[in-house]
């Protein structure tokens, strides 16, 4: 029943309509996270500690609280002291009493940047004069910044509650290391002992921002009742909701969380940092307080990417069918833990058949801020190690790297690394179209090289509610409780309208708050057209049965002789065989045919697959400076059915962009003080449009059996490739192996002096 | 310090406004005057998410003190349809899904529709360069690239006589 239909039946699937919410933002109308004003309204500002490690000894709060205009002075004992208890949090389990404590330091500050403090006015500009007046009194501790240094014996500890899990003991002391993971078969030793080549190398990455463009920002109203209300911009209201409810310790439908429009998330918007804040100080104050990031706090206290470094043991037969792989990754996490060491292995050898895996993670803290998810969380730097190695492999086998990836690519049926098979994640065909594009066979420049690298992300499913109504002139409303953040109202218009079989501008799509709808998991993890596309499919599916229900009722006859076509019922037998009752004229009649026509559906739907992907890029490197342009990209991804295929295609773009980011010039870095040096998008260096060539996005569209339209998701595949495909074509254009990111000019510019 | 008041032509229409001595153009523009169109992603001139025109010459409204605008003529995202008629850039851009979040995307028609204002035949480089001011996440600059190269082709398509 589940099983895709026929594509070429389809009237609407794999059109690129204009999206509904268009207008609005081509026209500066749309409301996001700052736009939104309530009467009365305060503004925010937050004071944070400028030491990366330190005990807190007294906040004077007085001068501030004397400045005219001052509402309102919160610190971190204006929260509740949080029992220790877990809940789930989005895409990874958090500690309540961590997001709190993220929020606002309590006793000790764990990074530069660290909120202490935040005011409440009636201007921004007396609430910024307020919080320059908060005097801290701050006992300044030794810091750790680099996994070397905060894994050292002798480390300065962040955490004394914390000892690493998963080892064979329980460690006696508290340490940095939160947890080591292991997957895998084990027997890599045995296995590498008959390879004809093998490769042991180590490789880094640097902590990377998501980079959306739009700061977090909301607005909060909670009144003494102990009602409240908060307007943001976030990944998912209902997320919000919860958590600042348990943060808080009140009730969850105490507050209602507003939908903004969100100004890109990439993961990061999956949490909480302003929005328990500004409920205390809207509490203190009585009045709805905005409480906004400004670029520099977005990197200094929200939740960029783990840095990481890899060692890696690969080895392969003269065939180049690879033996066996052993790969140990450390993810630096920052300030608390969450650092995506348990992806970081499941997707590190996911489009490998390979007789013997052994995959360890270790999370470690440091004194930065804490790391959050950022697109296919924790896979872009293992995914880095394995592609690169792999390359490393190919040139000493003298073997094409396609070819090589060929040889050994996951076919369905072979088990995954966490032992069940992965089902038809379409490596073999991503490899072929890459081999077959073109592209791979293009003639090169002078030195200019090719590099190819494959990834993948495992996708999810989650619980998603949607509803659908249908109006007494036959308009179809869906509602969702997922922030739009890439086209989701167009490619759940085109699920519905195909499904109902009317026209796309017949559907009008619309993200409910959280009173307004049923719960849903937030807008991440590529699965909203998965998840909540089925939840409007199946509601579009109950909604038919009721119009089906109320025709025959009208006619007298059963439901098995109406059927449903064209978006009508139509009638196939007694005195009215052949008449046909319009959705328009069974929902006019509702009130005399049993009552709206209308649908809710709560799913948590199993069978969501991963979807693979090859990306090729060609550099040209300086040979007189070490700076790379990317001089052409593409992109071929087993993207299942594509709902709406430009914005496929843009999830593709964007997401191989972010990868080029991270491989080329992306990076925090930090000052001896433990202070972040560019906390600014001058210094933090993304990719602008004239660093870019077109990013050809090429779709093998392998429809997943388990979505009724064969949906697989596809928003976080494409930055895992990047990384390796960008250090894979530099290392070999600059004639020697650089491994560690980013690939900034000097950097290379040493390695090739080192290497001639 | 007292607020200041300025006049100015803002979308063709003149406005008066109270702005502090210190507050920025895209300030006096969001909260003065409503016109939330103009976005702030980073404050410092680097994401151009707050262009506007000034006189003719594209500027970040938030390197822009409020009362620079004095006499000026400002034109935002706001005026760049003509009532509901979109311009060209900003079909071509919901016709080529040049927009995700849709959050920098005002910066980029302002952005946009000035380059073709003063060059109506851009080569793909110069549609590049001239963006370049302009941070977008969720795209890779593709479909932007496509859409501005698209509009201005009709754009010139329109200006050939009948």
């Amino acid at each position: 029943m589940n099983a895709p239909q026929n594509q070429k039946s389809f009237r609407l699937i794999g059109t690129r309509p204009v999206r509904p919410d268009g207008i609005d933002k081509v026209t500066g109308k749309a409301i996001y996270g700052t736009d939104f004003v309530a009467a009365g309204m305060l503004f925010g500002a937050t004071v944070r500690s400028p030491h990366p490690h330190a005990r807190i000894k007294a906040i004077d709060t007085r001068k501030a609280e004397a400045l005219p205009g001052v509402k309102a002075v919160v610190t971190g004992r204006d929260f509740p002291v949080l029992r220790p208890k877990q809940r789930e949090g989005m895409e990874a389990r958090f500690a309540m009493e961590d997001i709190a404590q993220n929020c606002m330091a309590l006793e000790k500050v764990l990074y530069a940047g660290h909120a202490v403090a935040a005011v409440a006015a009636t201007s921004q500009l007396i609430a910024e004069e307020a919080a320059r007046l908060i005097e801290v009194e701050y006992e300044v501790l030794p810091h750790v910044i680099e996994l070397a240094e905060a894994m050292a014996d002798d480390a300065p500890v962040l955490h004394d509650n914390l000892f690493t899990k998963g080892l064979a003991e329980t460690p006696g002391k508290p340490s940095n290391i939160v947890l080591r993971f292991e997957a895998g078969n084990g027997g890599v030793d045995e296995a590498l002992a008959d390879a004809a080549v093998v490769v042991t190398a180590r490789y880094s990455t640097q902590p990377v921002h998501q980079g959306y463009i739009e700061p977090h920002a909301c607005v909060a109203s909670w009144n003494s009742d102990g009602q409240a209300q908060i307007w943001c911009s976030s990944q998912g209201q209902f997320d919000v909701r919860n958590l600042t409810a348990s943060v808080l310790e009140i009730a969850a439908t105490d507050i209602r969380v507003m939908p903004l429009e969100i100004g890109g998330g990439f993961g990061g918007k999956t949490t909480v940092y302003v929005e328990p804040v500004a409920m205390l100080l809207s509490r203190k104050a009585g009045r709805p307080v905005r409480l906004a990031m400004s670029r520099a706090e977005v990197f200094l206290a929200s939740g960029p990417a783990p840095g990481s470094e890899s060692e890696i043991r690969i080895g392969a037969a003269a065939d180049g069918t690879l033996l066996g792989c052993e790969l140990q990754i450390w993810n630096r996490a920052g300030a608390y833990p969450g650092g995506d060491v348990f992806s970081s292995v499941s997707s590190a050898l996911m489009p490998y058949r390979m007789a013997a895996k052994r995959v360890i993670g270790w999370e470690v803290l440091s004194n930065m801020c804490s790391t959050h998810a950022y697109r296919a969380p924790g896979a872009p730097q293992s995914v880095f190690a394995v592609e690169c190695a792999i390359d490393e492999l190919a040139i000493k086998l003298g073997m094409d790297p396609l070819d090589l990836r060929l040889k050994n690519a996951f076919k369905q049926g072979d088990p995954g690394i966490m032992g069940a098979p992965a089902g038809d994640v379409g490596m073999i065909e991503c490899l072929e179209a890459a081999k077959a594009h073109p592209h791979w066979s293009a003639p090169l420049g002078p030195n200019q090289a090719r590099g190819v690298a494959a990834g993948g992300w495992g996708n999810y499913g989650g619980p998603s509610t949607a509803a659908v109504s249908v109006a007494s002139d036959g308009s179809v409303q869906v509602t969702s409780g997922n922030p739009d953040i890439g086209g989701s109202r167009a490619s759940l218009a085109i699920m519905a309208a195909e499904t109902l079989e009317v026209a796309y501008e017949a559907v009008r799509v619309t993200v409910a708050d959280t009173a307004s709808i049923g719960p849903s998991m937030g807008t991440g993890g590529s699965r909203v057209t998965f998840a909540t596309g089925k939840a409007v499919v199946d509601a579009c599916e109950a909604v038919i049965a009721t119009l089906k229900a109320r025709a025959a009722a009208m006619w007298s006859v059963g439901t098995e002789d109406v059927e449903f076509r064209d978006g009508a019922v139509h009638c196939l037998a007694g005195e009215k065989q052949g008449e046909e009752l319009s959705m328009a004229t069974i929902a006019a009649r509702s009130a005399h045919s049993g009552g709206p026509v209308s649908s809710e559906v709560s799913i948590c739907p199993p069978g969501w697959m991963p979807g693979l992907g090859v990306h090729i890029c060609d550099t040209e490197v300086d040979p007189e400076t070490g700076n790379v342009t990317v001089v052409r990209y593409t992109a071929f991804q087993d993207t299942g059915t594509a709902i709406h295929p430009d914005y496929v295609e843009g999830q593709i773009q964007g997401g191989a962009v972010q990868g080029i980011g991270w491989a080329l010039n992306e990076a925090y870095t930090y000052n001896a003080s433990g202070q972040v040096d560019n906390p600014g998008f001058l210094d933090y260096r993304m990719p602008v449009c004239s660093d870019m060539p077109m990013i050809e996005a090429v779709m093998i569209q392998k429809p997943n059996p388990n979505h009724p339209y064969g949906v697989k998701g596809v928003g976080e595949t494409p930055i895992v490739p990047p990384l390796g495909a960008v250090a894979n074509a530099v290392s070999r254009a600059a004639g020697v192996r650089i491994r560690d990111l980013p690939l900034t000019p000097d950097r290379i510019y040493a390695a090739m002096q080192a290497g001639a | 310090m007292s607020k200041m008041i300025i006049s100015a032509t803002i979308n063709g229409d003149p406005v008066q406004f109270l702005a502090d001595p210190g507050e920025t153009l895209l300030d006096a523009l969001r909260v003065e005057l409503g016109l939330t169109g103009s976005k702030e992603g980073c404050g410092s001139g680097d994401c151009g998410a707050c262009t506007v025109v000034m006189d003719g010459q594209m500027v970040c409204s938030c390197l822009v003190l409020a009362a620079e605008a004095e006499g000026r003529v400002v034109g935002t995202i706001e005026g760049v349809a003509e009532g509901s008629e979109l311009h060209p850039v900003q079909r071509k851009f919901l016709e080529k899904a040049a927009l995700q979040c849709g959050f920098c995307t005002p910066g980029f028609i302002v952005a946009s529709k000035a380059l073709l204002d003063h060059n109506p035949n851009p080569t793909e480089s110069e549609v590049r360069y001239w963006l370049a001011g302009n941070l977008c996440r969720c795209t890779g600059y593709d479909k932007i690239v496509r859409a501005v190269l698209d509009a201005a082709a009709e754009l010139r398509q329109e200006r050939i006589p009948a």
